[in-house]
Order: structure tokens, then C-alpha cells, then sequence
């Protein structure tokens, strides 16, 4: 068989496979459940690299299933795919790691490790989809994969959060689908192509396109979590960190804002979207996004909810990008999709170790917690800083491609938007980084679990976030080298303007 | 070789299930030999079909207006195929579902069943159907009352009037169909048949019959208990396969003998029909507080898309995309097969393992029943039609079908259907997770938790990714 034409698939397989196997192990089988896991993690990690490169050389990859006639599932690989199937990848190998520390003797890890897996392959075969047949049928994919995940703590709070994120990701389903087979009984098979497929589009179905596009973002946007579609965000806060991460910075939130980028520029294409005023409502949509999810990340106390709410707004960064008619802009959105990815995993590994070593919670506990876990707690300085923007932190280039895009296009407001939602960024990270830092360390922790080694915690827990951040860092300080995400990001833009 | 293979297909389980009451204290061993051996015929026979094209067999030395016949052509071997590997999961499940003394009872009248429901996709004319068709009532109603129980009793006794009700019906049909053309073989009066009274009558009597026996919306009264109270691998039986036999005949009357008959507005009724059955049936789904009765109400719902394709078909002119539908609909159809089937089988064992099916307290079911839940997971993807199960191309395309006619009113009622459908299943599946752990061992009985695992299995992951085949086989006759 052609290599080639099987790469994109075997990068699916390479966690689907292990994923199956490990929903038959015995909980006991610990040792072999790990070595499942990290062994398709790092085969897909391996094919992925393969992939990139691949790529790079201008080689193409494609996969293609006939289901019926005129209906086919084809996975395939182009600069955009290959940059969030980098992304998922990397960072799907980083939280395994952390959730085989953080699941520790909890039970039932073979049934979550089957379903985290499950969850990475349909994120890879989002990232790898073709056409928008097979995207539809991986994002529904990911909300099954992802629902036993919210589920599996299995108190009642988890089953209301999951039913809440359930039923959000069903209705946004049923949106998706629709306009998904409208759009193909209105122009056959659409299939991703760079620079859209509708610019030729006769003059009388133009105001149905327009129809349908809204649709396919009000599919999109309840897993973007754009406003108002956002409510089961906060809700599904209750699931462990690790997933909290993986939702947050890899799968679903991700998968919504990629899915919007896919459907304006190789659906769409950015020329009729920008004729038709369809940029200038997602501009407006995503802004609100932004304002209102930093306002409403201000008044949390909860960090998990804190750091959620900053997810509702960073994540719209992504559309906010792709809203701006401009090339620079459009390298701001696509790289704050990895730049976000690997601030906010960062955020909820820390969140996850600041609730397992000391069980803090709320951000009114987090007095001291510098001092107690260094480790931890820079890895949380630098990602909320990224945040926030400052450099050299990666959150620094995505805004200020963002704001350079916004004034070429002359979108003044967009600007005026993106300084808002910095300053409002720094009034609720701000204050957190002070009290980790800053204030003395209390008597008591909530529930303290002391950890017997040299470091502060587990090592399987501490080396992720510091790793991510790390990698946070690096992609701000040098963003200019070869392969970087902004490369990566201008390489995308430059072959959706056909530059 | 192949002549053999069509008598053989029905005469396996026929001789099996008399050698079994012959010597019942084997039943389980020589049923579960015929099983395998009826399955093993209908797949050899389905390949010839499906390499070679259709196959008719005429016995006793007469042609068509007066021997017996039996045909294969792709829309009969698709449901062959079907039935028969949900049959014989069906059979491994039972063998060890049962108790002793129940099992001499199932499995005389589950081959006749089995043997009846094999007749029924293969004969040729009216008559021959309407046999098979009494004959699947019958044990189907005996299958079912076979728990013993007052519910069960009563539910069963309503079932068989029921069902005799409608195939006399559906045989005052034929009757009249005979007295003006004298013949009953589907072929030869396709030809002759032309619009008017008669033929009007008798669709209509044909129709209700089978309507009745398909529980169509409001005809499906009696379905829910009879479904809910039989033994779950009874209630998979009758859900996946009996009903799908009367809705078989529909579709293989409306394309092979009344075509010339119909027009839009019956194709509307029967849409309408459908389209109750969807709503009302996915709304009871959602309301039952039973698994089981869950599981019979859903039944009702799938019934109903089967349904709303008439419409479309009518609508739609021949070619492609016709074909692309007829081929849905039988997609349809085999998906739900598999998909209840493993749903029964698994509720049963969560039935059994609880002491009860009552959803509110099935808490902890995904501990201790991992396999079955995992099970009814699978066969939800593809009752809802959540991707990659059959399901969810079948409504693709039958959902693009719509648009692209302008239809919108059933992309509605599809829609509907599956969020209702998704909405009832994840309260199944909600109510799963909620308990502290018991020790995690995926499969704790394999021999009845594979089964309903397989089905399920098969209808969200395997029809809707290599459905394919389905496509060359309806080539092999139906479609062109």
C-alpha cells in the first residue's frame, strides 16, 4: 500500500487503536496501560514530524474512503491541518504523562484512558479532515469521546456538568450537520480547498450562503464556546485537570475555533467572506466573546472557573483573527491557536497541582503558594503573563500580529478591543500572580497531601507544566526561527492569499 | 448449487427446529448447530448474489403462476444478511440466558421464527408471504410470552391478536389481487396490474396489514409492552427483526408490485405516519421509566424513518441520487437491526445483574456492567445517528435528498428525531456513571456480553464506514 496515502489515517490510528485495547485492560494492569498509552503517543508523534516535513517539501497526503457514491471521508494534510496536529499531538503526549500522575490509584483508569485517547484521535481527525463531511463526523466523535471524560467522577455534580455540555454539544451538532448537508446539496461535496470554494458562486444562491454560514458558526461556536453558546464551559469544570487541559488548550475549544477558521478561508475563502459582510459579524460576535468572557473571569474565585472564563475570551482571539480581512491578522489568529493551546494547559496543570498538593481552589486561598511550589508556581507566572500579553511570552506575538492586522485593515476598534481585553486580562491574572508571590504563606492549607520526594510534587505532575511553559516562552523569544508557530502561521497565510 | 441454497436457507432452521423438539434435553447444542449452519447458507448465498446477481428457484417441477418460488435479489439478501447475523448473536446470547426448562421452549419456536423470517425475504408470491407472515406472528407472540408472566401473557396474547389481525387483512388484499388477475407470483402481476379500484383496494388492505404488523404510528399500540415484557433475547428478536420483516414487504411491494399504483399523496400518508411515529415514539422513549420499555418506544421512532422515505422517494427522480436512497433506507434498516438487537441483549443482562431495569436506579451499571454499557453506548451512537454509524449516513443522505427537493419539513422531523433520540440515550447513559467504583473487568460473561457488544459494535463502527457493498448488492436487482 502507498505510504502516503495511509499516513494521515495511521495518524489517527497510532491513539484509536491503543485507546480500544485499553478499555479491555484490568485496572490492576497498570504498567501495560502505560506502556499502551505512551507508545501511541510517541508513534504519533514520530508520524507526525514524518508528516511536517512532508509538508514542508510540498508533498501532499490523503486518505480517502468512498462511503457512497459522492460521499467520501478523506483525511488529509495541508499547512493549517499540520499545524493543529502538531499541536494536539504534542501536547496530547505531555498530558498523558500528567494524567498517569495525576489519576494515580483513582479508579477506573482503564475506562479513561480509552476515552482520552478516543478523545485525541477524533481532535486528530479534525485537524486532518478534508472535507466537511469528515469533519463533521470527527467533531461528533469528539463530543463522545469527551462526554465520559466530564462523566467519570461519577458525583452528581459531573453528571450535571456533563448533561450541560452535553446537551450544548448536541444542539451545536445538530446546527453543524444541518449546514454542513445544506451546503452540499446547494454546491455537491465540499471539500477544504485553500482559498475557499464559493467564490464563483452564482449571484442568486449568495444570500442562502450567507444563511448558511450562520448556521455552521452557531454549530461552531458552541464548542468555540463564543457567546452567548459559552454556558457549558464553566459547567464542565468539574471533570480532573488533565481533561480540564486537554478541553481547554487541545480538543474541544480548539476544535471550534479551527472549524471556523477552516469554514472562512478553504469553505468560504476570505474574499467572499469579506464581500458578503460575513467577517464583520464574526469580528463583532468574537469581540463581544472577548469583553464579556474576561468580565465575567473577573468576578470568579473559583480558579478552575477563573481560568475557564479566560478560555471563553483567549479562544475568540482565533476567530477574532480570522475576522480581520489581511494577511498579518490572519497570522495572529492562527498562531494564537497554538500559542493559547500551550499557555492554557499550562494554567490547568498548575491548577491541578495547586488543588492535588494543597487543595486550593479559589483564588482567596492562593496566599503564599510561591514560596510552598516554585516550581509550579513559575510555570503559572509565565503562562498568565502570556496571558496577558507581556513578552517575550508567546501570548506577545499572537496580539501583536493581531493589533498589526487590525490597523493595515484599518479596524480601529478591533484594536481599541484588543488593549480592553489586555488590561482586563491583567486585572484577574494580575492579582493572582501578586498573592502567589507576594503575600506571606498561611498556617494551614486546605488539604494538604505532602508529598515524601525532594520536589514539590510528583515529578510526572511538576515536569508537564514546566515543560509547556517553557515551550510558551521559547515560541515568543524565538519566534522568528524556522519552524516555529508564527512560521508555521505565516506560511498558512501566505498560501490562503495565494501570495 | 445455488437453487439449494435459497431452500436451504429457510429449511435449516425448519429442520432444526424439529430435531430439537425431538430431543430437547440437546436443544441448546443442535439449536445453536442450526443457527450456525442457517447463518452460514444465507452469507454463502448472499456473496453468490452479490458476485453474480439475483438467483430464482422454482420446485416442484412448475413455473412461476403455480409452483412455489424463491428469489434472491440485493434488497432480499441485504436483510438476509442482516437478520440472520443478528439471529445467530442472538442464539449464542440465548444459550445462556435461559434457564433449562425455558430453553427446550425458546428454541423450537425460535428456529420456526428464524425460518420464517428467511421465507419471508426470499418467497416470490403472495401467498408464500402471507404464510411466512402468519408463521412469524405466531412464534413470535409464543417467544414472546415465554417468561410467564402475567404482563408478558397478556401483552403477548394482544400481540398475536394483533398480528392475526393484520396478516388477514394484508390476505383479503391478495385475495382480491387473485380474484381479478389470477395469479399471485410479484413478478407476474407487476406486469399486468394497472390503476384502478381493485388495485387501490388491495394495496390499501395490503398495507394496513403490514402497517399493523410494522407498528407504524398510531398502529404501534401494541408493541411497547409485548417488546418490553419478552425475554431480552425475545424483545431483540421481535424489535430488530419482526417489524423490519413487515416493513420489508412494504418497500418490496411499493418497489416491485405497486409502482404503477402510487402517487405522491399515499407516499405523503405513509411520510406523516412516519413522521408521528418519529415524535411521538422518541417522546415516550424519553419518558419511560423502564430500559426495556425505553429500548420498545425507540423501536416505534426508528420504525418511523423508514417511513418518511417513501416521500422522498417519490419525489425524487430516478438515477443516482435515487438509488443513493433506496440504498438509506436499507442502510437504515440494517443499522437499526444491529443496533437494538445489542441493545436488548444488553439491557437484558443489566436487567438481570440489577434485579431490575428501572433507569433512575441503574446507578453504577458502568462499573459493574462495563461491556454492556459500553454496549448500549454503541447502539445509541447508532440510534441517535451520531457518526460513523450507518445511521448517520443514511440520514445524510436522506436529509440532502430533502434540501436538494425542498423539503424541509421532514429535515425537521429528522432533526427532531435525533435530538429527542440523543436525549434519551444519554439519560441511560447519565445515569451509568453516577456510583463509586466496583474492581474495573471489562467482560465479566463473555458469552452474552460479546454478542450484544458485536452488534452494537457493528451497527456505530462498521455499517456506516464500509457500507459500500450495500450499494453493489441493491445494484444486483433493486436499483437501475
Amino acid at each position: 500500500m502507498n505510504f502516503d496515502a495511509f499516513l494521515p489515517a495511521a495518524i489517527v490510528l497510532s491513539s484509536m487503536i491503543p485507546g480500544a485495547l485499553i478499555f479491555f485492560l484490568k485496572e490492576e494492569s497498570h504498567r501495560l496501560r502505560t506502556v499502551l498509552n505512551m507508545t501511541g503517543a510517541l508513534v504519533k508523534l514520530v508520524l507526525v514530524i514524518w508528516m511536517i516535513w512532508g509538508v514542508y517539501d510540498g508533498h501532499s497526503y490523503e486518505t480517502r474512503l468512498t462511503l457512497a457514491p459522492g460521499i467520501d471521508l478523506v483525511l488529509s494534510a495541508d499547512a493549517l491541518s499540520v499545524l493543529f496536529v502538531a499541536l494536539s499531538t504534542l501536547l496530547w503526549l505531555v498530558t498523558t504523562i500528567y494524567a498517569i500522575g495525576y489519576l494515580e490509584d483513582s479508579p477506573n483508569r482503564s475506562r479513561f484512558f480509552g476515552f482520552f485517547s478516543l478523545c485525541v484521535s477524533a481532535t486528530v481527525g479534525i485537524a486532518l479532515s478534508g472535507t466537511l463531511l469528515t469533519f463533521v463526523v470527527f467533531y461528533e466523535i469528539l463530543t463522545l469521546a469527551t462526554y465520559p471524560l466530564v462523566a467519570h467522577r461519577g458525583t452528581p455534580d459531573a453528571a450535571r456538568g456533563a448533561k450541560i455540555y452535553l446537551a450544548y454539544t448536541m444542539g451545536g451538532g445538530a446546527l453543524l450537520l444541518v449546514g454542513a448537508i445544506w451546503l452540499q446539496a446547494l454546491v455537491g461535496p465540499v471539500e477544504f480547498t485553500q482559498g475557499g470554494i464559493l467564490g464563483n458562486a452564482p449571484e442568486e444562491i449568495r444570500g442562502t450562503l450567507v444563511i448558511i454560514f450562520f448556521v455552521l458558526l452557531g454549530g461552531l461556536g458552541v464548542k468555540a464556546a463564543l457567546v452567548p453558546l459559552h454556558g457549558w464551559l464553566p459547567q464542565a469544570m468539574v471533570a480532573p485537570a488533565p481533561v480540564s487541559a486537554l478541553l481547554h488548550a487541545v480538543a474541544v475549544v480548539k476544535a471550534g475555533a479551527f472549524g471556523i477558521v477552516r469554514v472562512v478561508y478553504d469553505v468560504y475563502g476570505v474574499q467572499f467572506a469579506h464581500s458578503n459582510g460575513l467577517l464583520f459579524a464574526l469580528g463583532i460576535i468574537a469581540s463581544i466573546t472577548i469583553i464579556y468572557g474576561s468580565l465575567m473571569a473577573l468576578t470568579q474565585d473559583s480558579l478552575k472557573k477563573r481560568l475557564a472564563y479566560s478560555t471563553v475570551s483567549q479562544v475568540s482571539y482565533i476567530a477574532l483573527g480570522a475576522s480581520i480581512f489581511g494577511p498579518i491578522a490572519t497570522i495572529g489568529g492562527v498562531v494564537h491557536l497554538v500559542h493559547q493551546g500551550l499557555m492554557k494547559i499550562t494554567l490547568f496543570f498548575c491548577a491541578g497541582n495547586y488543588a492535588e498538593a494543597l487543595g486550593v481552589h479559589k483564588v482567596s486561598e492562593m496566599d503564599g503558594v510561591g514560596k510552598r511550589m516554585p516550581g509550579t508556581s513559575l510555570a503559572f507566572t509565565l503562562g498568565a503573563l502570556g496571558m496577558i500579553g507581556i513578552p517575550p511570552v508567546a501570548g506577545f506575538v499572537s496580539k501583536w500580529y493581531l493589533g498589526l492586522g487590525a490597523a493595515e485593515a484599518g479596524a480601529n476598534w478591533v484594536l481599541a478591543v484588543l488593549v480592553a481585553s489586555s488590561l482586563l486580562n491583567a486585572a484577574y491574572f494580575l492579582p493572582i500572580l501578586y498573592k502567589t508571590w507576594f503575600r506571606p504563606t498561611p498556617t494551614q492549607w486546605p488539604a494538604e497531601h505532602p508529598h515524601p520526594g525532594r520536589l514539590e510534587i510528583g515529578g510526572a505532575l511538576l515536569w508537564p507544566p514546566l515543560i509547556t511553559a517553557a515551550l510558551a516562552l521559547a515560541a515568543g523569544l524565538f519566534a522568528a526561527a524556522p519552524f516555529t508557530p508564527l512560521e508555521w502561521a505565516s506560511l498558512i497565510a501566505e498560501r490562503e492569499y495565494g501570495r | 448449487m445455488m437453487i439449494d441454497l435459497l431452500a436451504l436457507a429457510v429449511a435449516f432452521p425448519l429442520l432444526g427446529a424439529v430435531v430439537v423438539t425431538a430431543t430437547p434435553s440437546h436443544a441448546r447444542g443442535l439449536g445453536l448447530a442450526s443457527a450456525v449452519l442457517t447463518t452460514l447458507t444465507s452469507l454463502v448465498l448472499s456473496l453468490g448474489v452479490w458476485r453474480d446477481g439475483s438467483v430464482r428457484s422454482d420446485f416442484g417441477g412448475w413455473g412461476a403462476p403455480l409452483g412455489i418460488g424463491l428469489q434472491a435479489d440485493g434488497l432480499s439478501v441485504a436483510m438476509l444478511v442482516m437478520s440472520n447475523l443478528v439471529a445467530l448473536a442472538v442464539s449464542v446470547y440465548a444459550g445462556s440466558y435461559f434457564s433449562a426448562t425455558a430453553r427446550r421452549h425458546f428454541w423450537p419456536l425460535w428456529l420456526l421464527l428464524w425460518s420464517a423470517l428467511n421465507g419471508l425475504f426470499l418467497a416470490t408470491d403472495l401467498f408464500n408471504l402471507y404464510v411466512t407472515l402468519e408463521l412469524l406472528g405466531l412464534s413470535a407472540a409464543a417467544l414472546g410470552a415465554l417468561s410467564g408472566t402475567r404482563a408478558a401473557v397478556a401483552a403477548n396474547l394482544r400481540y398475536l391478536l394483533v398480528g392475526l389481525l393484520g396478516s388477514m387483512t394484508y390476505l383479503m388484499g391478495v385475495a382480491l389481487l387473485y380474484s381479478r388477475y389470477g395469479m399471485l407470483d410479484i413478478g407476474l402481476l407487476a406486469e399486468v396490474i394497472e390503476p384502478g379500484l381493485v388495485a387501490w383496494t388491495a394495496m390499501a388492505l395490503m398495507f394496513s396489514g403490514l402497517f399493523l404488523k410494522a407498528a407504524l404510528f398510531p398502529m404501534h399500540f401494541w408493541l411497547p409492552p409485548a417488546h418490553a415484557n419478552a425475554p431480552a433475547p425475545v424483545s431483540a428478536a421481535l424489535s430488530a427483526l419482526v417489524v423490519k420483516a413487515a416493513f420489508y414487504l412494504v418497500l418490496r411491494l411499493w418497489l416491485d408490485l405497486f409502482d404503477p399504483v402510487l402517487n405522491a399523496s399515499v407516499a405523503n400518508v405513509l411520510g406523516l405516519l412516519g413522521a408521528g411515529a418519529v415524535i411521538w415514539g422518541s417522546w415516550r422513549a424519553l419518558r419511560a421509566e423502564r430500559l426495556k420499555l425505553l429500548a420498545a418506544y425507540s423501536t416505534v421512532a426508528q420504525m418511523g424513518y423508514l417511513f418518511i422515505a417513501f416521500p422522498l422517494l417519490v419525489a425524487t427522480p430516478p438515477g443516482l441520487a435515487r438509488d443513493n436512497l433506496l440504498a438509506a433506507v436499507v442502510l437504515l434498516a440494517m443499522t437499526h437491526g444491529f443496533a437494538k438487537a445489542g441493545f436488548f441483549l444488553a439491557a437484558g443482562l443489566v436487567q438481570k445483574t440489577a434485579g431490575h431495569d428501572r433507569i433512575n436506579e441503574l446507578g453504577g451499571a458502568a462499573q459493574a456492567l462495563p461491556a454492556a454499557t459500553f454496549a448500549i453506548g454503541l447502539a445509541g451512537v447508532a440510534l441517535i445517528g451520531l457518526p460513523p454509524s450507518g445511521t448517520f449516513l443514511a440520514k445524510w443522505i436522506m436529509i440532502e435528498q430533502a434540501m436538494i427537493q425542498g423539503l424541509w419539513w421532514w429535515v425537521v422531523v429528522i432533526m427532531l428525531g435525533t435530538l429527542l433520540a440523543a436525549a434519551y440515550i444519554f439519560r441511560v447513559l447519565g445515569h451509568a456513571f453516577n456510583r463509586e467504583p466496583t474492581p474495573y473487568r471489562f467482560v465479566n460473561d463473555a458469552r452474552t456480553e460479546i454478542p450484544a457488544l458485536l452488534l452494537a459494535f457493528i451497527s456505530a463502527f462498521v455499517l456506516g464506514l464500509i457500507a459500500q457493498p450495500l450499494w453493489t448488492l441493491l445494484d444486483q436487482g433493486v436499483l437501475g
